[in-house]
């Protein structure tokens, strides 16, 4: 692409100064003080600092949990999209707005709601303990409250995707020959994949980061149930400014270059949909 | 039969979906400029209202209304509320000044941080030494002494650490050695988020250390032991109580006496019981005037006064109406039968300090650390 190409519309200069100056001040710069903050231990205290056993006990939980949870909501979120979108039934305006709601709900009230839904004499916590599963104050209960919280992003990736397909094109595919199947694998998969990659990257972004509702239903145990952001507050707690930003430091990373890769799978399959 | 849905969350008028998720996503940025914006104006406010000329200025003129910032701990919320009623009457009629002050309430820790990272307080009325400590470690914000500067280590009020167990005492917690027992669930915050947690560890640990014959290694083995019998460590004390009272998880719940006091006498009444312990800790939540921030805005005067003020007798009355232990001795004398009867040990004298205790018990590789280190 040339520099000096006159687009369409007007106001290219302005309009780039103004992302640059935007993204440059709210993402940027406190990300690089965060860095510059790292950058202040010596690369030996670095890495005991980033790679001691609780560090690496948190790194799995909350990668791990975070990865199951946003596979759990590409999978589901995508079905709840597609009920959404291909049926008329009573109540579905209410089920749509339900989805938005681990949006809107502080955090903290959807951890302690969980909790109190999940711990051993709550209303799903003594059924299941019965059967002798823990949900609350074990990795499970990790997985559940990031789940909760990442419901939203695939729905509302994939639904307007799924909107803009034309049941013509399946009754089409039908009418050619292909069952159910081959035409959900062949014609609306495709289509649906690149935002769903999209819905699954956020959500697990969002899970990796998450906080407020963690704390309250995974019980802080260290070793066992110690997720990466409580493993800063607890730097944080003993003015350790720069082992918390330096594990604040491998998080990003980490996030960065998985979300990057995502990024890459989605363009190869709007590549390969094309 | 297939239609394409008319009404949709997108194309509810007919614009095409993009074009709607536009017009969204600037609406939302247009509010998160404004948000921004409004945060910076207030922020300039409160540092001008707190610029004021203080009460000291010459002339018969009434002085200008001035607005102080008491940037304190979770639970001191209520106390500081009416205490501030009391303290701006007082002030009127002293210095025939209106004052107003404001409160922001948090984690000790996270407040401590808060200012340090420019929270224009004039004065911290926070959760323990450690974290006054670190304003001058870490920000130069007030002077190395500021313990010694107001009396009884800069500690209007006290409290201790006592237990909470449900009506009838169904376990027989009597002393800190029940909590120990196989098949006894103890509920207490983690000491490495929560800094009123940390005096629970302290008081258990000084207890051991106490008994006949107590040394470091007994006491350690005996915390250790606690720890093991502790289901949750919730990441700050009203995570712990929220897990003992609306969960029903565990047998006795470690609390601030002023805390237990407020959950048996006004929460839960009649469904939980205070057990006080043979001997505990006495928990001194020091206030201080942050120098730096009272020379900039010129509020010293009041902002002393107002410290000064928790040590009268309108002030210690204020603390006893909100279950922490007045200083005072008269007062104490008048309340004494309110509060149970516990040999109490500081902190300076069994841990040599808050930065000492802190070091040894509570960074990252200290004695906590190593109860929940994997045994090789």
């Amino acid at each position: 692409m040339r520099w000096k190409t006159r687009g369409v519309l007007p106001g290219f200069g302005l309009s780039l100064g103004y992302t640059l100056f935007y993204v440059g001040l709210l993402v940027v710069l406190p990300l690089s003080a965060m860095v510059i903050k790292a950058s202040s231990l010596g690369p030996s205290e670095l890495w005991t600092k980033v790679s001691d056993e609780r560090a690496l006990a948190a790194y799995r939980l909350s990668f791990g949990s975070a990865l199951v949870g946003s596979l759990v909501n590409a999978v589901f979120g995508v079905l709840v999209a597609w009920v959404l979108v291909r049926y008329r039934f009573p109540g579905r305006g209410l089920v749509d707005a339900l989805v938005d709601l681990p949006f809107a709900l502080p955090t903290a009230v959807a951890g302690i709601a969980l909790t109190t839904v999940y711990a051993e004499h709550g209303v799903l916590g003594q059924q299941l303990a019965k059967i002798g599963v823990k949900v609350a104050f074990t990795p499970l209960g990790v997985t559940m409250a990031l789940t909760f919280i990442g419901i939203p992003f695939v729905v509302r990736t994939v639904q307007p995707v799924l909107e803009e397909i034309d049941p013509d094109v399946e009754e089409a595919a039908a009418v050619l020959g292909a069952t159910r199947f081959q035409t959900f694998r062949r014609v609306i998969f495709p289509s649906i994949l690149p935002a769903t990659l999209t819905g699954f990257a956020l959500a697990f972004a969002r899970a990796l980061g998450e906080y407020g509702s963690v704390v309250f239903i995974s019980g802080n145990m260290p070793m066992r149930t110690e997720i990466t952001p409580l493993l800063i507050v607890t730097k944080l707690e003993q003015y350790d400014y720069a082992g918390a930003t330096a594990i604040a430091a491998v998080m990003l990373m980490a996030s960065f270059s998985l979300l990057l890769l995502v990024n890459l799978l989605e363009r190869w399959a709007r590549r390969a949909e094309a | 039969m297939h239609q394409r849905p008319l009404s949709t969350r997108f194309s509810r008028d007919g614009s095409s979906p993009s074009r709607k998720a536009l017009v969204f996503f600037l609406a939302r940025s247009a509010c998160l400029v404004i948000a921004l914006c409004s945060l910076v104006t207030s922020c300039k406010k409160s540092a001008g209202a707190g610029t004021a000329p203080a009460a000291s200025s010459s002339g018969s003129r009434a002085p200008a209304p001035i607005t102080l910032l008491n940037v304190s701990y979770d639970p001191t919320r209520e106390l500081y509320q009416d205490f501030n009623a009391v303290f701006a009457k007082y002030w009127r009629d002293k210095a025939g000044q209106e004052v107003k002050i404001n409160q922001s309430h948090g984690g000790s820790g996270k407040q401590a941080r808060a200012v340090i990272d420019g929270l224009e307080a004039d004065v911290v009325t926070l959760a323990l030494g450690y974290d006054v400590s670190a304003l001058h470690d870490k920000g130069q914000l007030l002077a190395a002494d500021w313990q010694s500067k107001l009396p009884n280590n800069s500690s209007p009020y006290t409290s201790t650490i006592v237990f909470v167990v449900r009506s009838g005492n169904p376990k027989h917690i009597k002393d800190w050695n029940d909590l120990v027992r196989a098949g006894v669930q103890v509920i207490t915050a983690n000491p490495k988020t929560g800094g009123g947690a940390r005096w629970n560890y302290l008081a258990a640990w000084g207890y051991a250390l106490k008994q006949p014959g107590g040394n470091d290694a007994k006491a350690r083995a005996f915390v250790t032991k606690l720890y093991e019998n502790v289901p949750v460590l919730d990441s700050g004390a009203r995570g712990s109580t929220t897990t003992f009272v609306e969960r029903g998880i565990g047998d006795v719940l470690i609390a601030w006496e002023n805390e237990a006091m407020l959950s048996v006498n006004e929460l839960g009444k009649g469904k939980f019981e205070l057990i006080a312990p043979s001997m505990s800790i006495l928990c001194e939540p020091p206030v201080a005037v942050v120098d730096k921030n009272v020379d900039k805005h010129g509020t010293r005067a009041v902002s002393e006064a107002y410290l000064t003020y928790l040590y009268s007798p309108e002030g210690q009355a204020v603390v006893v109406k909100h279950y922490y232990r007045p200083r005072d001795p008269d007062v104490l004398a008048k309340h004494k039968s309110a509060f149970a009867d516990i040999q109490l040990f500081t902190v300076d004298e069994l841990f040599g300090g808050w930065t000492k205790a802190q070091t040894t018990h509570f960074n990252d590789g200290g004695i906590f650390d190593h109860i929940y280190q994997p045994k090789k």
